[in-house]
């Protein structure tokens, strides 16, 4: 655990899709938690639940998406348990979420302005007037230039990156707790991805957020992260704070994905790619999920997927190399 | 958008000279002589020859055209062969009768149609959804006159709720409406429906919910809009088969229309009124989609981008 008292606590939360050929476990497991005022990066490879994770804590799943199972704790009281119209007072309101693709995540039909003051209008019950003169604060707060003239434009007049702004605008009208951001970047280009990141780093200061991350590039965490959470398969599989997980990374998958990165100190850039497949979420392989891809792996692995264990007070890792009766080598290999 | 209009209004113009010239060459384009058909069979030759003489045919096709033209610039549409009265006063008491019955049938359509389709949509694959789909392809499926007799057997006859016929009070108009709407209804209701669950999925719907907005804004507000531009095309090309379809339903109904003049006209074999009739229903055609086009463009207006 966090020394910080956690804003937002999942625990073992489990998220299906159910479809023709039986169910999908996005999301089968993932313990996390977000401490308050800071920023918790949540990486791991497409396709491994990140999305749906982030979905599930505002109860945004479509069908057939379900969350069986788990907790999610909010301020300490779960989000699971409440009505449909409880949650909608929760959205947009106490936490926010913004997502990849700015450019089709405004509605083409209706003006910034309109976009933005409805969350005023819907949350705190404010006058129309009232509602575009803080959208107009908004705007100006995330840097939009020429904001009075952008409150009346419609979105196909704005380029990626000033949508992005405006969805974070329109996120952060209410000053909610928590942001979640799913891979709020990766739609733009490197010097604007830059901007926005930092964007929302000084809002969070200023607006004492804590905000969650979703990201699939380990730069990205290392700049803004405070916290880290690696998924693998639907798994938390590693949590750690930023820097001891950039130090010295415990999981087999953790150290691979670093070991992935390309290095700038080096002269040739050898890639250690991880090998093997990310299975498919249909067929979980038996054991660790990371199984057959881990060069680390034993038969107790391939027979029983190991718990989330806390490993330092800060640490947790979900791997057998931790246990007590592990009788191989404890040492990851990680060239950091 | 005023530049839009303006020059949207200019394209109408080559297209109005083309409808003048297809309702022009009407008359020619009929197999046999078009004298002796409107004198009769059996009419003597001077009849057919003094028919032929009234309606100019022996002049010029030119020349014919050029004095249809000029006469039409004064409002003039020529002479009903039948009564002998301008076919404009012929047209004029009915041409209203007619506009109203389509109008109607048109806000109908497109109240039950987009009721229909949002309703689907929301409640996709379920049973509800079945329903108003099977129900839609009915009322696509089924001709006008065929649901104009049914429904006059039921409610009328059977039931005795609605008078059969006739145009006038609320109680006859009815029957006649629901008669034209329906098929048009049925078309926008899939027509909406699609749109809509394309709509449905798009980010932007997410975004929406995201915001905390309850489900019928989200629904209403942020999809329904988007929804609608595809719509507004189908209920331009709608018109054009309501208009059609009062020929048959006025006749059904026996509402004096300008649809049963038409047919009046046609079983007299009294060319000017039919070229008058569907000279009017072409450049009411022309102007529907005229606006059509405009509203489209005003919703359009705000993606052009995307
Ligand atoms: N609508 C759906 N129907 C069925 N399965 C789905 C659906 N949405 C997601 N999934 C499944 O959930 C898994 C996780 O998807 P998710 O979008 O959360 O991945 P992600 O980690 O966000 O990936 P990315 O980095 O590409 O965004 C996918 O592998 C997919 O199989
Ligand atoms: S549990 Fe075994 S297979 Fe899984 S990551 Fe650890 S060592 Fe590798
Ligand atoms: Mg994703």
């Amino acid at each position: 655990m966090s020394s910080v008292e956690p804003i937002l606590q999942i625990k073992d939360l489990r998220t299906s899709f159910f479809i023709d050929r039986g169910e999908v476990k996005a999301v089968d497991g993932v313990t996390l938690d977000v401490p308050k005022g800071k920023t918790l990066g949540v990486v791991g490879e497409s396709g491994c639940g990140k999305s749906v994770m982030a979905l599930s804590i505002l109860q945004l799943l479509e069908e057939p998406g379900k969350i069986v199972g788990g907790e999610i704790l909010f301020n300490n009281v779960n989000l699971l348990q409440k009505s449909e119209k409880e949650m909608r007072d929760i959205r947009g309101n106490n936490i926010s979420m913004i997502f990849q693709e700015p450019m089709t995540s405004l509605n083409p039909v209706y003006t910034i302005g309109e976009q933005i003051s409805e969350s005023y209008r819907v949350h705190q019950n404010m006058g129309k007037k009232d509602a575009y003169q803080k959208s107009l604060e908004m705007l100006r707060l995330v840097g939009i230039p020429s904001p009075e003239k952008r409150l009346h434009q419609y979105p196909y007049e704005l380029s990626g990156g000033m949508r992005q702004r405006v969805m974070i605008a329109m996120a952060l009208a209410c000053r909610p707790d928590l942001l979640v951001a799913d891979e709020p970047t990766t739609a733009l280009d490197v010097t604007i991805q830059a901007q926005i990141l930092e964007l929302i780093k000084d809002l969070q200061t200023k607006l004492h957020m804590s905000v969650i991350i979703i990201t699939h590039d380990l730069g990205i965490v290392a700049e803004t992260c405070d916290r880290v959470a690696v998924m693998y398969c639907g798994n938390i599989v590693e949590q750690a704070d930023a820097e001891e997980l950039f130090e010295r990374p415990r999981h087999p998958y953790t150290a691979g994905l670093f070991n992935s990165l390309p290095r700038h100190d080096q002269e040739k850039e050898e890639l250690e790619a991880i090998l093997g497949y990310v299975p498919s979420p249909i067929e979980m392989p038996q054991g660790c999920r990371f199984s057959p891809r881990c060069s680390y792996a034993e038969e107790i692995c391939r027979q029983q997927n190991p718990d989330l264990k806390t490993l330092d007070n800060t640490r947790a890792v979900r791997c057998w190399i931790y246990s007590d009766g592990w009788k191989g080598s404890k040492e990851v290999a990680y060239h950091g | 958008m005023l530049q839009f209009i303006v020059r949207r209004f200019i394209q109408t113009i080559p297209v109005i000279l083309g409808v003048t010239l297809l309702v022009f060459s009407l008359i020619h384009l009929i197999p046999g002589d078009p004298a002796q058909i409107m004198a009769g069979e059996a009419a003597p030759e001077a009849t057919v020859e003094a028919m032929r003489e009234r309606l100019g045919l022996n002049d010029p096709l030119h020349v014919q055209y050029g004095r249809y033209m000029s006469s039409l610039l004064q409002g003039d549409l020529g002479q009903s062969v039948r009564t002998s009265r301008p076919v404009m006063d012929e047209i004029q008491p009915r041409i209203m009768i007619t506009i109203r019955l389509a109008i109607y049938s048109m806000i109908l359509s497109i109240i039950l149609g987009l009721v229909a389709g949002v309703v689907s949509a929301v409640r996709r694959y379920g049973l509800l959804d079945a329903t108003l789909m099977l129900a839609a392809l009915f009322g696509f499926s089924m001709p006008n006159f065929w649901l104009g007799l049914m429904l006059i057997k039921l409610v009328s006859i059977d039931l005795a709720l609605l008078p059969p016929s006739g145009w006038g009070t609320w109680q006859q108009g009815i029957l006649p409406i629901i008669t034209l709407g329906t098929g048009g209804a049925a078309i926008i209701a899939r027509m909406t429906r699609s749109s809509m669950l394309d709509v449905i999925n798009q980010d932007y719907i997410r975004t929406a919910r995201a915001k905390g907005l309850k489900e019928r804004v989200v629904i209403y507000k942020h999809g329904l809009k988007n929804a609608l531009i595809p719509v507004v095309t189908v209920v331009g090309i709608e018109m054009g088969m309501l208009l059609s379809g009062t020929v048959l339903v006025e006749t059904v109904f026996a509402v004096n229309g300008m649809g049963r003049l038409a047919i009046d006209a046609i079983r007299a074999r009294d060319f000017p009124v039919v070229q008058g009739i569907v000279l009017i229903f072409a450049l009411i055609f022309v102007g529907v989609n005229l606006l059509v086009d405009i509203s489209y463009r005003y919703l359009n207006k705000r993606i052009e981008l995307n």
